[in-house]
């Protein structure tokens, strides 16, 4: 019984290879077919070889930094809001956190100037008191802040999700001990910050490596290049397609190379899942006043160019936008898009984390179990890295050959859309299914249950929190999604992010304000939405 | 989850599903031609009415994506002609070997400077300018030096060269009026430079939210403000050294079965069935013969005494160390 179990995967091993395999193809392939469309590879001559040098260190420098701050103003602020489980307005801070990410970046970018530019509402407030001049942004300055925009708001709610994880069993006890709040952040917190902190730091990084009109707009000038920039350019402006796969694969090797050294830092999952329901913390009396203020400041420079996105929005000639036909063709897409890239995109990470479940309940995991392991938690991030330019005009290439063009173009886009989103997915799951196997496999195993029926009656229960909020992630990440939606632009494919560009490239930058508004206002939809279903699976 | 997916997917599929095939013209353009409010869908209705076909809009993201996507294609590609690519793109398309003379009567094209390409055909045109915000500025620069040489507070945004036709069109600008010290003149202008964005949206936004008093544009766009907004605050700057143009052009693929039709489009692109449609809608001026006269805010535009515009192949030939000449010259 014992070696036959070896020898012959399980469904749920299978499921996973089947996701890890798709994520592979789907990331490989376009590369393999820009380099096969082109002549000959890339002369590289020692000046660009030192181009590439200072553009791959200004590109690390400045993700490193984003990163860091993010990270560091995202705990203080996670921990206030998962002690203040009653603070007035909570839940609608929560969603708001995922909002950043369904935003287009010019959105985002136009709203941060609003706020932080030279005639911003910041630097107007500081000339009124005399002390300075206008505030000048633009450089490292303009891109941290656009970047703590938004990675800090989606640290502070992963991490948020990760210390719900924390048993009201542990809650009870610190009580019992008259825990003060540092021996709860020693002893409780940082245990479970510490298990989600590389894999949410890896996903920050791989972001801010990758973000493109926020580096090229707020940096000042050519002297924020980063990679994406190069990519971006020699694909599209010098059409050298092999170099700009060399360049997709240096900006790759980067990240890989990052996170094996991050992975050493990694620990154990320390989250365990509880079915009880939750806890109220014995410390959220004493640390009332200061974490109003945590929450105060971290929302206020979250909101303030929220604020701004909303007030230039408000005005828009709303009955003009609803009048046109193309609008709702573009929400019709969009939604539908969103849903199905978030549902794939949930299934994958399932299939995923299934199978990693399955690996790790045996006692002592093979060589080849551990490295698929590892396999699976770096393919799920990577896809972040690699250009939308390169896989739309490789994907491109692979479906004008086999004639499939203009059919396939949506699948793509949404499978591509799904792979994005898979990262967050991951992060956003991973604890609560590894940490729900710990408590639940030995109960299962004696009651015979598996397959479909452990998923309905035991998985699906303790784990819809987790799904609700990993869909809304997912949901959000590609209704705003304009990369892989504006690789097969075409008359009959247009996403509202897609409308909202093209209106601010024809003057109407008032319409494509209210769009941003009403693309808000959907995404946050969603959110609700996928929260009212986390609900009913719950009352069953 | 599995049967949401597939629902969302057959949905997916049916608001793409092809329109039914009848005898067309399929032309690739870049999108703002063809959305609701530019000139594609009335065009497209003006020329079936003269040719018992159907004509068939296919829009990709901009100028370089549509000849990147023809590049792609190969001779495999199912476009007849391409439309919307720019002078500083034609030697590069023709280069491709993939474009064929359009062998068309081209009386009618109206253009500021001589036509000799025999394989584009223009359709409209502009001229680059310095717009700015006459709120903010009372003496806007008077010269392109001026502009150079100006109060380095009194800020402009610019677009990057490496990423946007504007962008690359001030680079060619610079460079038609100082040549070989155009590199110079970078690092003196690059003190007013508030920031470089990668296309035109983000600068023209930063330039109405009030970021910044100058951006980089066309001569035409104050008529929009005038037309749409009724305001005449965002006004160009009139350099007497001469505006650079950007001449829009298309041409006939190869690789096309209907090269009559096509041709058939291509003198019909430079009547007034097209060109009426330009100013308004993609405000541009029209580069052809219009039947209706021009909107009044058009008569008040800047028009330049000198149109600036550097060959094609010298473009071609030089765009990547005159690219490096801007880098060097402006990360200093």
């Amino acid at each position: 019984m014992q070696t036959s179990r070896t020898l012959r995967p399980k469904p749920a091993v299978l499921a996973g290879l089947v996701a890890l395999g798709s994520i592979g193809l789907a990331v490989a392939t376009p590369m393999l077919a820009l380099i096969a469309i082109a002549p000959a590879m890339p002369t590289l001559s020692a000046d660009y070889l030192g181009f590439v040098w200072s553009i791959t260190k200004f590109t690390v420098l400045q993700a490193g930094l984003s990163t860091l701050l993010s990270v560091l103003a995202a705990i203080p602020l996670a921990r206030a809001l998962a002690r203040q489980a009653s603070f007035p307005g909570r839940h609608i801070i929560l969603r708001l956190l995922a909002l950043p990410l369904a935003l287009p970046a010019l959105v985002v970018v136009l709203g941060i100037i609003e706020v932080w530019g030279r005639q911003g509402w910041v630097s107007t407030a500081l000339q009124g008191t005399g002390l300075t001049g206008p505030l000048n942004i633009y450089g490292l300055t303009g891109i941290l802040i656009a970047h703590v925009f938004f990675n800090m708001a989606l640290a502070a709610r992963l991490l948020v999700a990760a210390l719900e994880q924390i048993p009201p069993e542990n809650w009870r006890l610190a009580a019992q001990l008259s825990f003060t709040s540092r021996h709860v952040f020693r002893h409780i917190e940082w245990p479970v910050i510490r298990s989600v902190l590389p894999g949410i730091a890896s996903l920050v990084f791989m972001l801010c490596i990758a973000s493109f009109a926020v580096v090229l707009v707020l940096g000042g000038g050519p002297k924020a290049t980063t990679l994406e920039v190069a990519i971006y350019q020699s694909l599209r402006f010098d059409f050298d397609p092999p170099r700009a796969v060399l360049l997709a694969a240096l900006q790759l090797a980067l990240c890989a190379g990052l996170f094996v050294l991050g992975g050493r830092m990694a620990t154990d999952i320390a989250v365990m899942s509880s079915v009880g329901k939750q806890a109220r913390r014995p410390d959220r009396f004493a640390s009332r006043r200061m974490d109003t203020l945590v929450i105060a400041a971290g929302l206020t420079f979250i909101a303030l160019p929220m604020l701004a996105i909303v007030l230039s929005g408000v005005t828009a000639p709303f009955t003009v936008i609803v009048s046109q036909s193309v609008f709702w063709r573009a929400l019709a897409t969009s939604l539908v898009l969103a849903l199905t890239a978030a549902s794939l995109s949930l299934t994958m990470a399932w299939s995923l984390l299934a199978a990693q479940r399955t690996v790790m309940r045996r006692r002592a995991p093979s060589r080849a179990a551990s490295a698929f392991m590892s396999c699976m938690q770096a393919s799920g991030s990577l896809i972040l890295v690699v250009p939308p330019v390169v896989i739309g005009a490789g994907w491109f290439v692979v479906l004008h050959r086999t004639g499939l063009a203009n059919s396939a173009a949506p699948v793509i886009v949404a499978i591509v859309n799904a792979l994005m989103a898979l990262p967050f997915a991951l992060r956003i799951l991973r604890p609560a299914v590894v940490g729900q196997a710990q408590v639940h496999d030995r109960l299962c195993a004696s009651l015979g249950l598996s397959g479909l029926q452990r998923w309905r009656l035991i998985d699906l229960p303790v784990l819809a929190r987790s799904f609700a909020l990993a869909f809304a992630f997912a949901a959000a990440l590609s209704i705003g999604d304009l990369g892989a939606a504006a690789l097969f632009g075409s008359a009959d494919f247009v996403t509202l992010p897609l409308l909202l560009l093209q209106k601010m490239g024809s003057y109407r930058s008032v319409e494509a304000a209210g769009i941003a508004l009403l693309l808000a206002g959907f995404c946050l939809g969603l959110i609700w939405l996928a929260e009212q279903l986390k609900v009913e699976t719950q009352s069953q | 989850m599995l049967r949401l997916f597939t629902l969302c997917l057959a949905a997916l599929m049916a608001l793409v599903l092809p329109a039914s095939a009848k005898d067309k013209l399929t032309i690739y353009t870049y999108d703002s031609f063809i959305s609701d409010w530019g000139p594609g869908p009335k065009i497209k209705t003006a020329f079936e009415a003269t040719c018992n076909c159907e004509l068939e809009w296919v829009a990709v993201a901009d100028a370089v994506a549509t000849l990147n996507r023809i590049k792609l294609e190969g001779s495999g590609s199912k476009a007849d002609i391409l439309l919307g690519i720019d002078t500083s793109l034609t030697a590069e398309a023709s280069a491709t070997g993939l474009f064929e003379e359009h062998g068309i009567k081209t009386e009618n094209v109206n253009l500021p400077v001589q036509w000799t390409d025999n394989t584009f055909v223009p359709y409209d045109y502009g001229h680059f300018a310095v717009i700015y915000d006459s709120e903010k500025i009372k003496t806007p620069p008077a010269s392109l030096d001026d502009l150079v040489n100006g109060d380095p507070e009194q800020k402009i945004v610019i677009q990057d060269p490496r990423t946007s036709s504007p962008g690359l069109g001030l680079l060619l600008w610079i460079k038609a009026v100082y040549g070989d010290k155009a590199g110079e003149a970078w690092t003196k202008l690059s003190r007013r430079v508030l920031t470089v964005t990668p296309g035109w949206s983000e600068a023209y936004g930063m330039f109405t939210k009030g970021e910044a008093p100058m951006v980089l544009s066309y001569t035409t766009s104050p008529a929009y403000h005038m037309v749409a907004e009724s305001t005449d605050r965002y006004r160009a700057a009139s350099f007497p050294e001469g505006h650079y143009m950007q001449i829009e052009v298309a041409g006939i693929l190869k690789s096309s079965q209907n090269k009559e039709l096509a041709r058939q489009f291509l003198a019909f692109m430079t009547g007034p069935g097209f060109q009426n449609h330009i100013p308004t809608n993609n405000w541009m001026w029209p580069a052809g013969k219009t039947s209706d006269a021009l909107p009044d805010a058009f008569d008040k535009l800047v028009k330049p005494a000198k149109s600036l515009l550097l060959s094609a192949d010298e473009v071609n030939a030089n765009r990547k160390a005159w690219i490096d000449e801007w880098l060097k010259a402006t990360t200093r």
